[in-house]
């Protein structure tokens, strides 16, 4: 008798794991806060250069 | 108005940038130092007139945090940033109203005290959803938040600066830049409204952190009567004014410690001394809060009080002997006192909860309000005395230096008597209204999505 063998189950997915319909979500939001930052550390870097060279 | 709860599949990582959304947009008031030349040419003010939107700011965010802590606990975050929304971004429009008819009062009304209700509301409106998003690593959360309170100021100094050559230092010039900033920063804080999301209490749960409700829980009423609520408020308080102290008179403090040496510091020099500084600022949220994770909060503000009152020690002791000693001891001082800030949510949620933790945080900002006037005026009235007496570079700072250490050495000792609250101030079978009935709600709400 031969029997069956059992379907493995997919693993259900984990709660910290992202769908990928919502990435390009998250990328478009750490953009919009992370580009005007960047803008003011690069503001702070010029600024912050004159205190070595100033 | 119901709390935005979680869809199904929603991440964890969309919570950040709304919160930092709403803190990159309010930390733009620790860059009004920007208008303040321009406003005083333009409407014939004084400096301490030209200070005051500010300092109403300042107060009323402390006030709005204290008084509205509760309601943006009952009504959830997304109520929360639109109210921070509106209020900051129409007190800009009312600004603007004031600068275009030369009416000062309105610039005050308008930025000063409902800006002041934007900045305090929207100050805490992340707090407690991001503490229950990452219950594994609270610190972390709110630091990043907090951060963005620091970061702003590094966008707004530069961009306002720009919009004043380009639009011109008159008064009409000064309308149209706030007109820009109010509408932009409603732009901006948006996403905050849009993505803010409070977690589902069942179903998916970052594997090994605790349930958001697990431990003990005190209300914000009750946790102001306990002896640990006033123990940080003390802690807080001092901290918050050591730093604020340096950080208001960190330009002319460089500039005189180093006066009679050989490597006498220009104008421009301490202009970057105050944009390190602010980067100090920023990275101690992140930086310490994150640590706080793994070290305990505890450990964290002994560090904070304990090695910042020897950082004073070393500027008052050696500060003008060695620029290079100076300036990181000024760093360090600074990332102490943002990392303060980015702590002290997640401090309180360690020892009451998350049940009211936004509310318990708002009302411990008194201190913050408090600070804000000790710091400086300790500083420039122990300077202006110095000065009379006939001192001068370092000497003019030595008592306020010995001052900032005496009130770390407080904060220190309150840091010490912190202990797990009584259980006689806990509650019992604390029932969380922004989770259970309204996920339950958006499960009848939303059968498709699933």
């Amino acid at each position: 008798m031969t029997t069956q063998p059992t379907q493995p189950t997919p693993p259900s997915p984990r709660p910290s794991e992202t769908p990928p319909r919502r990435r390009p979500l998250i990328v478009g939001a750490w953009l919009w806060v992370g580009l005007p930052l960047a803008y003011g550390l690069y503001e702070l870097v010029h600024k912050a250069k004159q205190l070595f060279t100033g | 108005m119901r709390p935005p709860v979680a869809p199904p599949g929603w991440t964890r990582w969309l919570v950040p940038p709304a919160a930092l959304s709403v803190h990159l947009s309010i930390g733009q008031a620790y860059a009004w130092s920007v208008f303040k030349p321009p406003l005083e040419s333009a409407l014939d003010l004084s400096g301490t007139q030209s200070a005051l939107p500010f300092q109403l700011g300042i107060v009323m965010l402390g006030l709005s945090a204290a008084f509205g802590g509760t309601l943006v606990e009952r009504n959830g975050p997304r109520w929360a940033m639109s109210v921070a929304l509106v209020c900051f971004s129409s007190g800009f429009l009312i600004a603007a109203l004031g600068a275009a008819i030369s009416q000062y009062w309105l610039i005050v009304l308008g930025y000063g005290f409902v800006g002041g209700i934007g900045l305090g509301i929207g100050y805490i409106s992340p707090v407690s959803t991001l503490i229950k998003w990452f219950p594994d690593r609270p610190g972390m959360a709110t630091g990043i938040a907090i951060m963005g309170f620091g970061g702003g100021a590094l966008i707004a100094s530069p961009w306002s600066a720009q919009m004043l050559e380009t639009f011109g230092s008159d008064s009409s010039g000064i309308a149209l830049a706030f007109l820009v900033h109010g509408l932009t920063y409603a732009v901006f804080m948006a996403l905050g409204v849009v993505l803010v999301r409070v977690p589902r209490s069942r179903g998916a749960r970052v594997p090994g952190a605790p349930a958001p409700l697990e431990g003990p829980q005190v209300s914000a009423r009750q946790a102001v009567r306990t002896p640990q609520f006033w123990c940080l408020w003390v802690v807080l308080c001092m901290n918050v004014t050591a730093g604020i102290g340096i950080l208001e008179k960190a330009a002319p403090m460089i500039t005189d410690f180093f006066a009679d040496t050989s490597t006498p510091v220009s104008a421009s020099a301490a202009a970057g001394f105050v944009a390190l500084l602010s980067a100090a600022n920023m990275a101690g949220r992140i930086g310490w809060s994150s640590a706080s994770d793994l070290v305990g909060r505890k450990n964290v503000y002994r560090l904070y009080l304990g090695a910042g009152a020897l950082m004073y020690l070393l500027i008052a002791r050696f500060g003008d002997d060695s620029k290079p000693l100076f300036i990181v001891c000024a760093l360090v001082i600074l990332s102490f006192y943002g990392g303060g800030f980015a702590t002290i949510p997640a401090y309180l949620k360690d020892l009451f909860g998350t049940y009211q933790v936004g509310a318990i945080h708002g009302r411990l900002l008194t201190a913050w309000s408090l600070a804000g006037v000790l710091g400086p005026l300790i500083v420039n009235w122990v300077a202006d005395r110095q000065e009379e007496a006939g001192k001068h570079g370092p000497g003019l700072y030595g008592v306020s230096l010995s001052i900032m250490i005496g009130l770390l050495a407080i904060g220190f000792v309150a840091n010490e008597l912190v202990r797990p609250v009584h259980a006689r101030h806990h509650i019992s079978a604390p029932k969380e209204p922004s989770d259970d009935d309204a996920a339950d709600a958006a499960d009848a709400a939303e059968p498709a999505a699933k």
